[in-house]
């Protein structure tokens, strides 16, 4: 079968690849981009391991095709610290030990910085819920949700 | 001599003692006085047994060291996970 | 020793710092089993049986091999024969041989040059099967008809004339059980069964494996143990282990299930027969569910006597636990041992039978079989305590194991922590809050022995006297962190002055896994020892300098020290005074320790957790949740609360809704993560912990493992709250929405 070329912006930079039509993007990002910071835990969207931003919406990279890509915007874990520097989010999640095996966050920092950008001040519940597509087998989410509240109090001050 | 505490299942090769005495100085040394005298237990022994020596649970460590004073119990292999 | 006599003067131990790798951790640059990629790699996938047991009449790969890009196809054949014992259980689980014994068990493999041709190779690859007649669930199994799993697995434990599944049976105790009964004011005996789950890492199995002609191979894997892992694959593949170099991915979580061997074999044997090209094999979800380490499932029988004051007087189990397909899965061993470990009871019996299912290969799980152990007694504890009107937490305190107790299987105990952590979780807060309608409180104590093991690191100084600590433990939940207290704390050092790798198997002598609870607390043990080694090196050093006897100089604060007036006066030499002269003063420094590790100190915990049950649904809520464990020291306190809430939601999954699902047709029914529903987020409550610390004797910083025990009281813990919340007890996990609905219309129905 045939590739297909696709012309797309991945963390700020216009990006091109040649993918088979039955590649997900999150295949795409791994193994044609050399962007393995996106996992693949379940590939059916139940484990959020491989969530991106396209165009702004969050999704489930394993669920869409590369070849959707095209034209669009893609944000991945690569590129969230701007110029160097770490997202609160990040530095948080370092600080209150908010991972164990780290192999889900990418995909928990990814959502959660989603989350901050509409809606700055979430509650517990709120949080939780928004995460709940995000699994974490480690850290029974405790220390994630704390990280979470940290760094939005933390941007909520400095915006 | 070491006083060795058996798991009661091993009563059918030890002619029903379920603490039997033996010659050794080391773990491994107890284990082989014990098949000596007991030849039923080699099979046991072979799958790999778990020792405990004054309350420390130790597992294939032949060189550990027990006297006359030990408390010495053996229990069926564990793992970990 | 003293309890506060290890607590003096730790400048480091006990605080949090960041851990060193979590930087690469938050900006995606850590790798993972399926992040790496070599030049000239292919891609692997395997074909695996769709009946549960089935004769492999006819492998016909020809098809597949005529697809463009494809370049090797494995099958048993391409193993060696002659095998036995374990070696060959791993070698008929990396590919079946005549007959497939489980839906999921591999068959055939191919590597192609890209993933999606090797998928498509694998669709082309015919199999012809005989179906046969299977069994699935643990009391089915031990049926004298039951269809027979594997002729001839019984080993010489089992009697003649029992089921032929019975692959195992052990018997251990002590004390007169029967005269205990008579004693007791009160005898219950009841039945309980737990379903088998998985251990549920994120990170499915992964692997780069390239093995040559020669024999000389590589592999990069995501393991808990790359030592197990080469040794295991040399003996299925025929190699020489030493030929075999395994360096460890970053893992994404192993509970037990990265502990052994599932596909990794076959990696290699397809980049042998493909000409020494690298192969990447990295399983799908549900490979990893239909085909990698699930636990045991299990019939528990208890029965136990207490006085009207709470006091038993003896207690016996029976348990049956089938661990899928081989012998030596089941945990029953494990199980029997902790389930009774909490209490001091005078007679004992307990009886156990390993039983072959139609099922994958079991691995370890966290703390491998008390959590069921701990769901059938802490259950029926909880029974008796509301049968006679007893707290729960008395009734722990009143029988609860001490330093000095018998154990349950056999010796005294050593200096433990379970009345500690009960008198804690007493006090707690949470144990005062008072319910609302259709909630419930639940108590349960837990028990794990925690492992020693092989254990081979080494220490050598930087020429700026700053230290690397070489480790053969894959680190997968702050490892690195601890250890690098551990290092700072024994030089006198910062901490950013420590950089701990968890290094291949060329760098170092034999290591276990990590596993049993033993990596925090073996590596720690070995390091001091080769810290020391460094450290008497370093004084012999300054001594040189200063002209005086070695034994005259001591070490403190990170610098060699004259020891005392007499010894004469000289400033303190650093560390990284002495480091930037070692190679005129006498060469490198370094340092290693190998050993198999003594000195494991028994791990207890006690939960209480709060729920409510929906009466509309059966639907149950957890409200708060509280775990207390005994750590003996927390070197990181963030990265042991982490185990305990971990431990926790894994058992709160296994208690609430985690189970294999199986059809009549012998499939697994729920291999994905929507239908094997480990919790979420929004399932969850904060879990608040409380750290008790008894040092464990047997380990320089008083350190016990603490991974383990976590899992084991939230089973019956949500199960007693649970029943105190809805007057339904039910003796069956998980205790999914229908099952409560069912067993709170049965109560009410009378």
């Amino acid at each position: 079968m045939s590739k297909i070329h696709v012309t797309t912006t991945v963390n700020g930079d216009e990006t091109e690849f040649l993918c088979d039509p039955r590649e997900t993007l999150l295949d795409c990002l791994r193994n044609q981009l050399d962007l393995t910071g996106a996992k693949e835990g379940c590939g059916t969207g139940d484990c959020g391991a491989c969530s991106v931003t396209m165009d702004g919406t969050l999704v489930c990279s394993c669920l869409v095709l590369g070849v959707e890509a095209q034209g669009k915007t893609i944000e991945t874990i690569e590129g969230m610290a701007a110029g160097g520097e770490l997202h609160p989010l990040q530095r948080q999640f370092i600080e209150h030990a908010a991972l164990q095996c780290g192999i889900c966050t990418p995909g928990i920092l990814v959502a959660a910085k989603n989350l901050l950008e509409t809606n700055p001040d979430p509650t517990e519940t709120e949080i939780r819920y928004w995460l709940a597509g995000n699994l974490c087998r480690c850290t029974g989410y405790d220390k994630i949700v704390r990280a979470v509240q940290a760094a939005a109090a933390e941007m909520r001050e400095t915006a | 001599m070491v006083e060795v505490n058996l798991w009661s299942g091993l009563r059918r090769f030890t002619d029903g003692a379920q603490v039997v005495t033996v010659e050794a100085s080391t773990v491994g040394e107890m284990l082989d006085a014990l098949v000596k005298a007991h030849p039923g237990l080699e099979p046991f022994f072979a799958d790999g047994v778990t020792v405990a020596i004054d309350g420390e649970v130790v597992t294939a460590q032949n060189d550990a060291p027990v006297t006359a004073e030990s408390e010495v119990f053996l229990m069926q292999r564990l793992k970990g996970g | 020793m003293p309890k506060d006599e290890l607590k003096a003067g730790y400048k480091l131990i006990g605080t949090r710092p960041n851990r060193p790798d979590g930087l690469d951790k938050v900006t995606g640059r850590a790798r993972y089993g399926a992040d790496f990629s070599v030049p000239n790699m292919l891609w692997a996938a395997v074909v695996r049986s769709p009946h549960a047991h089935a004769k492999i009449l006819k492998i016909d790969a020809s098809k597949a091999l005529a697809l463009p890009g494809v370049k090797a196809v494995v099958t048993r054949a391409d193993l060696p024969t002659g095998l036995s014992g374990e070696d060959l259980n791993l070698q008929d689980n990396t590919l079946a041989g005549d007959v497939a014994l489980y839906d999921g068990h591999a068959v055939a493999a191919v590597a192609a040059t890209s993933a999606l041709i090797a998928q498509d190779a694998a669709r082309l690859i015919e199999v012809e099967y005989e179906v046969l007649p299977h069994v699935i669930d643990v009391d089915d199994a031990m049926r004298m008809d039951a269809p027979v799993v594997q002729e001839g697995a019984a080993d010489h434990t089992v009697p003649e004339g029992s089921p032929p599944n019975v692959a195992r049976c052990l018997d251990f105790g002590h004390g007169d059980v029967e005269a205990g009964f008579a004693e007791a004011d009160l005898v219950m005996e009841n039945t309980y069964r737990t379903e088998a789950t998985h251990q549920g890492y994120i990170e499915p199995h992964a692997c780069v494996g390239q093995l040559g002609e020669d024999g000389k191979g590589e592999m990069w894997v995501c393991t808990q143990g790359h030592w197990y892992i080469r040794r295991m694959s040399a003996a299925v593949l025929g190699i020489e282990a030493a030929q075999l170099r395994v360096t460890p991915s970053e893992i994404g979580g192993g509970f037990g299930g990265k502990t052994t061997i599932f596909s990794e074999p076959i990696a290699l044997a397809l980049s042998r027969k493909a000409g020494g090209r690298p192969v990447k094999l990295v399983m799908s979800r549900a490979e990893v569910l239909r085909a990698t380490g699930p636990t045991a499932s299990a019939s528990m029988d208890v029965k136990i006597g207490m006085k009207k004051d709470g006091t038993m007087t003896a207690a016996s189990a029976v348990f049956r636990m089938q661990g899928g397909a081989f012998v030596g899965m089941s945990p029953v061993g494990e199980a029997l041992s902790c389930a009774f470990a909490c209490y001091n009871i005078p007679a004992i019996h307990h009886e156990g039978y390993e039983v072959l299912a139609n099922r994958p290969k079991a691995a370890a799980y966290r703390a491998p079989g008390s959590p069921m152990a701990a769901f059938a007694v802490e259950s029926l504890v909880d029974e008796m305590c509301r049968a006679l009107g007893l707290d729960p937490i008395e009734v722990r305190l009143k029988n609860g194991a001490r330093e000095g107790t018998k154990a349950s299987y056999g010796p005294k105990y050593k200096q433990i922590g379970l009345v500690e952590t009960l008198e804690a979780a007493r006090a707690h807060p949470n144990y005062q809050v008072k319910l609302g309608p259709n909630q419930g409180r639940g108590v349960a104590s837990g028990f794990w022995f925690n492992h020693g093991g092989e254990t081979s690191v080494s220490v050598a100084l930087g020429e700026d006297g700053t230290v690397t600590v070489s480790i053969g433990t894959p680190d997968i939940g702050g490892l690195r962190a601890s250890v690098g207290l551990m290092t700072a704390e024994t030089y006198g050092i910062p901490y950013e002055d420590v950089r701990v790798n968890v290094v291949e198997t060329g760098a170092l002598g034999v290591n276990e896994p990590t596993h049993g609870s033993r990596a925090t607390f073996a590596n720690g043990k070995a390091l001091v020892e080769a810290a020391n080694q460094t450290i008497k090196e370093m004084c012999k050093r300054a001594a040189k300098k200063w002209g005086i006897e070695p034994e005259a100089v001591e070490w403190a604060d990170g610098a060699a020290r004259p020891a005392g007036d007499n010894a004469g006066k000289f400033p303190p030499m650093t560390i990284g005074e002495i480091a930037a002269g070692m190679g005129a003063s006498g060469g490198p420094i370094a340092g290693h320790h190998e050993v198999t590790m003594g000195g494991a100190g028994a791990s207890f915990g006690t939960h209480v957790v709060d729920v409510e049950v929906d009466p509309e649904t059966g639907r149950t809520t957890i409200l708060r949740y509280l775990v207390v464990q005994d750590a003996g020291r927390a070197i990181h306190p963030a990265y042991v609360e982490g185990q305990y809430q971990g431990g926790a939601a894994q058992g709160i999954g296994w208690a609430l809704n985690e189970e294999y699902v199986y059809g009549k047709d012998g499939r697994l029914q729920n291999p994905v993560f929507l239908d094997y529903r480990v919790p979420v987020a929004s399932d969850l409550p904060m879990i608040d912990t409380v750290i008790v610390e008894v040092p464990n004797p047997g380990h320089p910083y008083g350190v016990r493992g603490v991974g383990e025990t976590g899992i084991t009281p939230p089973l019956p813990a949500v199960a007693n709250a649970v029943a105190a919340a809805t007057g339904a007890r039910i003796r069956h996990l998980p205790l999914s929405p229908p099952k409560v609905l069912a067993a709170m219309k049965a109560s009410r129905d009378g």
